[in-house]
């Protein structure tokens, strides 16, 4: 963390603990999460990048035994607090998962679903945000004559921008994916890619990838872990061509993990 | 000396000789009794079975009470179960990670569910029959309901278990509440599959008998009345069967053929509404 300082991060993590039961999974992280940019994890298998990921919106709570110390702050407060209300958390951080999870609904419910929480829109409201969130996700030109088809009939690419339109419709300030495209062919990533670096414009995103590439391709920032520790974090550019640690080259020019 | 390749086509060769024969012994006895059932059950299936009451011997007559009978009970206790066995089974699916109400629970309903239904029978002849001094149909609705209650948890569990961990978390990650997530979410995802668990109960409590023996009984006339002993197929096929008399053993023959044909209906529309949902996932 140096020069990249200057802009104004947008979510503030300090000394985070992260615990699966009494096994620690994350170790003192402390990041900054630029405001309208991309910051990338990237890291083997295991070493707690969608840990990490899943505290910005507190997923881990769903599951007995896990728990996070430390502060992840957010304007201005710290959602790790346990008056932190979950739900308006989560309406100010979406998510996007690995694996396509259309709701068992038509695509426009889909989207409404979440929208439904916050607002109670008219008809023609609702429509208009419907639209507004699937030419965002770039998935309204395919869908616009089939709205009140299931969203389980559509391809495995045209499901995540799906995912990515329900997410965003709700007008999260950050936007989290967790490996996005790893279940996808390389045109949907290509996609899905692309329509990463036009929602930076409005929405901070953070994502986790296997994929040193599509790091280096979308992301201004990177963050390199492995084994729970923040190893290295700063610019994608100075993370890929010229890393300060001997580890984190070694992992991106392939020679482990 | 037999090589490696030449065993292994001998080994594959008698065991699929051995489950095709299996398949067909299975298979044999099954097509016997449909068979059978046909063969008696068609020639007895008049129009007058659907339009006469049970006659008394020797006359003629048809099961319209009882079919009416059948149709109230199966409906009165397929409509108490399903919201208690989907409520019940949504609790365990989706609340009973933690404690210990809902392995217990759990372990109770591996028990109901295997009791004979005989037992059940002979229970609500204990607590409700003995209490108001009468057969009647409200008893043999709540036998039935017993049965059924079972049924529905342990499939609605199975179902919603299914339900991929990601597509709760998607929803929670919009910031629904729990309860919003399980109603909109994971039930409509598990819908067809609990659909079938339902179809499944209502097929096995079409043809119990033991339970109404002791609780609806039976009724010669045409009733309507809950309160009152109510006609049911399986008991007049019981007694019908049991009977001397021809034209009495051949109305028992219709009433099998028709409890048969609509559990095989029902049967079929699960399956196919189970293969849609697989399609899905």
């Amino acid at each position: 963390m140096n020069a990249e300082n200057i802009v104004k991060p947008r979510v503030t993590v300090r000394d985070l603990n992260f615990y699966y039961g009494k096994a620690q999974a994350l170790n003192n992280i402390n990041l900054d999460i630029t405001e309208k940019k991309v910051t990338a994890f990237i890291g083997p298998s295991g070493c707690g990048k969608s840990t990490l990921l899943r505290t910005f919106n507190r997923m881990y709570e769903l599951y007995p035994k896990q728990k996070a110390t430390g502060s992840i702050v957010l304007d201005g407060k710290n959602i790790l607090d346990k008056n932190q209300d979950l739900n308006k958390l989560r309406a100010k951080v979406g998510m996007v998962f690995q694996k396509p999870t259309p709701f068992p609904m038509s695509i426009h419910d889909n989207i409404a679903f979440g929208v439904k929480l916050y607002q109670s829109l008219n008809k023609h409201d609702m429509e208009e945000r419907v639209e507004w969130a699937l030419r965002k996700a770039a998935l309204w030109d395919e869908v616009k004559d089939k709205l009140t088809q299931s969203g389980m009939g559509l391809s495995g690419g045209q499901q995540q921008r799906l995912c990515i339109a329900r997410a965003i419709a709700v007008k999260p300030e950050v936007l989290l994916l967790d490996e996005p495209t790893s279940a996808l062919d390389p045109i949907s990533t290509a996609h899905i890619e692309k329509l990463i670096d036009e929602l930076k414009e409005d929405f901070t995103i953070v994502i986790v990838t296997h994929n040193m590439q599509q790091a280096a391709r979308v992301s201004d920032y990177t963050a390199y872990m492995y084994l729970g520790d923040l190893m290295e974090f700063g610019d994608t550019s100075t993370v890929f061509t010229n890393p300060k640690r001997k580890e984190t080259e070694d992992y991106i020019t392939g020679r482990f993990g | 000396m037999i090589d490696l390749y030449t065993r292994r086509r001998i080994a594959n060769a008698t065991g699929l000789t051995i489950a095709v024969m299996a398949m067909a012994f299975g298979l044999f006895w099954l097509c016997w009794i449909l068979w059978t059932l046909l063969e008696r059950g068609l020639p007895a299936l008049t129009p007058m079975v659907f339009s006469q009451m049970t006659p008394p011997p020797g006359s003629s007559g048809g099961l319209l009470n009882a079919i009416f009978g059948s149709l109230m009970m199966t409906i009165g206790g397929t409509a108490i179960g399903t919201p208690i066995g989907i409520l019940a089974g949504t609790y365990l699916a989706e609340f009973g990670q933690r404690g210990w109400l809902a392995p217990i629970t759990r372990f109770i309903n591996d028990i109901l569910l295997s009791a004979p239904s005989i037992v059940i029978g002979l229970f609500v002849y204990e607590v409700y029959v003995v209490h108001v001094k009468h057969f009647s149909g409200w008893a043999g609705t709540i036998a039935l309901a017993i049965i059924v209650i079972p049924i529905v948890i342990r499939t609605t569990e199975n179902m919603l278990r299914l339900v991929p961990s990601t597509l709760r978390e998607a929803a929670a990650s919009l910031g629904a509440p729990q309860w919003k997530i399980i109603s909109f979410v994971t039930l409509r995802a598990a819908r067809a599959g609990i659909i079938t668990g339902v179809m499944l109960a209502i097929a096995r409590i079409s043809g119990e008998t033991a339970p109404l023996l002791f609780t609806a009984l039976n009724n010669q006339f045409w009733s309507s009345n809950m309160d009152q002993p109510m006609a049911n197929l399986p008991v007049v096929i019981f007694q019908f069967a049991m009977s001397p008399y021809e034209d009495w053993q051949s109305l028992a023959w219709a009433g099998a053929l028709l409890i048969t044909m609509s559990v095989l209906t029902l049967n079929i529309l699960a399956r196919v509404l189970f293969r849609q949902k697989a399609s899905t996932y």
